[in-house]
């Protein structure tokens, strides 16, 4: 045999018919298409970044600077919003209402999809499709009757009226995610732990959970992120500044009606996408695992 | 614990047995957190909102039951009709462009191709990061005077003036569909491209054989093998593109003359800000049918799915 048909054989097995294709095709169907997609996608992050250290004499004054790049970059943008604005508050905020959100979503989902995965009560399959149609249902439908909820119960204006409500739509979607993985560990396991006289706490804390580890971290940073994203509640149910959070924070307040404080509103945009990214860069496979899984399940 | 062990012996029984209904109770227990928090802060919000709106309720004044006259006021109020005519052209025409470049994206992306991972990884951001934070970048890449399009195009000799990209009424529905698309794309391409690599290669292989085009290799082997989760990816996108909110309050707030306006923008306008609780709730109850139309596509899709997969129908 010779070396190129080994080649062409090696080439044919890892890249599939790849080897039919020239390079120069190669280069107009794929690369170039990808780089443009790349570009167009990546573009608003880059133009943020840019207008975030951005003097503003340079910003508006496209003759004698080019608007692609920074000549005298400062902090400026960054200083005035950390200092003088209540952007820390709300940064802390969104962390606490996310963070506090996932936490609960996640104890009610583990214990919900445990059951209905697992435990095949009367009515378990009825309630796995409730949980599915639950996480159809879109929150600006529920706003407004949930607004009254919040008023009548006192929690107008308040961190709880969104930790209790951000569930609603965290709870169907890591029940939906979890109860994939449960589905995923062997029967055989929870079998000899029964044999062996375990209890379904026990089984569900000792056996279930940490082989559901990859699941947990999927769930958790995906509803993190869905939380830290979240918007009209938390436009609906917060009226002061230092309940704010992130998004509802930069859009209201550093907005003004007479003169936009571009560099400032695009440094809020920056850091208040920073964490969710950073999460993100660290868990991209879970990110990539739970977004497939809710719609593979 | 003996009686777990004899639970699956209990459960093939046609009455319910002691066992049985311990290992009901104990589930049930299980269900207790998720339930209660969906049913307090979701299924009753539902029905609450309907009721609504057949009331005219106010922030700060609990309504009277009016019956459909919020209903017969929205069928008179032409703001309400181009509501509805904008979010219809909003979805369609934005899922329409987020299915065929996030389809052509995933085409890409499952090439072979150096850094795979990671651009699999940067295509995902445009998702990843808060709506309102990247329509606000787009706001400023949108805006009259200093939009970075415009002065390229100019600079291009393309066009001679910026381009009034949010004060125009096509211009403006143009451009909070290209910012919903951005944001689209990657999540349709990814969960695409997900389907994508679960079809094996010898199956394009042996299509090649016979003598398939690529085109046809497309159009024969990975469109048919990839419609169920398409129809689901789809579902999902179409829902969600529907309900937007989000994109439309930043960067328009449903002008120009409400040439944006969503029937989600409309409600809140109507209940929140205009305090007419019951009619913004009513605006939000015509959304149900569309969503409905949605749900059952994708409750479908999923049977197909199971099917296609050779497993029952559970």
């Amino acid at each position: 045999m010779s070396s190129a048909d080994t080649t062409a054989r090696a080439a044919g097995d890892s890249g599939g018919m790849r080897y039919l294709d020239s390079l120069p095709r190669r280069v107009v169907t794929v690369y170039v298409p990808l780089v443009l997609f790349v570009f167009v996608l990546l573009f608003p992050f880059y133009w943020m970044a840019i207008t975030a250290v951005k003097p503003n004499n340079e910003m508006t004054n496209f003759n004698q600077f080019n608007p692609f790049w920074v000549v005298a970059p400062t902090l400026d943008h960054i200083r005035y919003l950390l200092l003088e604005t209540s952007y820390p508050g709300w940064l802390w905020n969104t962390t606490l209402i996310a963070a506090a959100a996932t936490f609960l979503s996640l104890i009610a989902s583990v214990f919900a999809a445990y059951a209905i995965e697992r435990m095949r009560f009367s009515g378990s399959r009825q309630i796995g499709l409730g949980i599915f149609l639950a996480y159809l249902v879109p929150p600006s439908i529920l706003f407004i009757p949930l607004a009254l909820m919040v008023f009548s119960l006192g929690l107008y204006d308040t961190k709880f009226a969104l930790i209790l409500t951000y569930p609603t739509f965290l709870v169907p979607f890591c029940t939906w995610l979890l109860m994939g993985y449960f589905r995923s560990i062997p029967f055989e396991l929870e079998e000899c732990a029964l044999i062996d006289g375990a209890s379904r706490w026990q089984i569900l804390t000792r056996i279930i959970l940490p082989l559901a580890v990859p699941g947990l971290i999927s769930a958790g940073i995906f509803a993190f992120t869905l939380s830290w994203n979240e918007f009209i509640y938390a436009l609906t149910f917060i009226q002061s500044s230092e309940n704010k959070t992130v998004p509802v924070g930069v859009l209201t307040e550093l907005v003004r009606s007479d003169v936009y404080e571009w560099g400032a509103l695009m440094a809020g945009a920056l850091v208040g996408s920073l964490p969710v990214v950073i999460l993100y860069s660290f868990f991209v496979e879970y990110y990539v695992s739970s977004m497939t899984g809710a719609v593979k399940e | 614990m003996t009686t777990d062990t004899l639970g699956g012996v209990a459960r093939r029984r046609p009455w319910i047995s002691p066992h049985a209904l311990r290992r009901n109770l104990v589930a049930w227990i299980f269900m207790l957190p998720a339930a209660a928090l969906l049913v307090v802060f979701l299924t009753y919000p539902l029905g609450l909102g309907v009721w609504l709106g057949f009331t005219d309720a106010r922030i700060g004044r609990p309504g009277m039951y009016v019956g459909l006259e919020n209903f017969e006021m929205l069928w008179d109020d032409s703001v309400f009709w181009l509501s509805v005519f904008n979010t219809v052209l909003y979805t369609t025409v934005a899922s329409l462009l987020k299915f065929a470049l996030g389809f052509w994206l995933a085409l890409l992306l499952n090439e072979h191709l150096p850094f795979k991972a990671f651009f699999r990884a940067i295509v995902l951001l445009p998702w990843v990061v808060p709506t309102v934070l990247s329509a606000i970048a787009f706001w400023w890449i949108y805006d009259a005077q200093f939009s970075i399009i415009s002065w390229v195009l100019i600079k291009w000799g393309w066009i001679d003036a910026p381009i009034n990209f949010l004060g125009d009424v096509a211009n403006a529905r143009a451009s909070v569909i290209a910012a919903n698309v951005w944001r689209g794309i990657p999540f349709v391409a990814i969960t695409l491209l997900a389907g994508l690599q679960t079809i094996s290669p010898s199956l394009y292989e042996a299509a090649a054989l016979d003598g398939a085009t690529a085109m046809q290799r497309l159009r024969y082997v990975t469109l048919p093998l990839l419609t169920p989760i398409i129809a689901i990816v789809m579902t999902f996108s179409v829902l969600f593109t529907f309900t937007d909110f989000q994109l439309i309050y930043v960067l328009t707030r449903g002008g120009p003359v409400n040439a944006t306006h969503l029937m989600a923008t409309l409600s809140f306008q109507r209940g929140i800000s205009g305090g007419q609780l019951g009619e913004g709730a009513a605006i939000a109850v015509a959304m149900i049918p569309f969503l409905l139309a949605a749900i059952l596509f994708s409750y479908f899709g999923l049977q197909r799915r199971r099917w296609q997969q050779g497993g029952t129908d559970r």
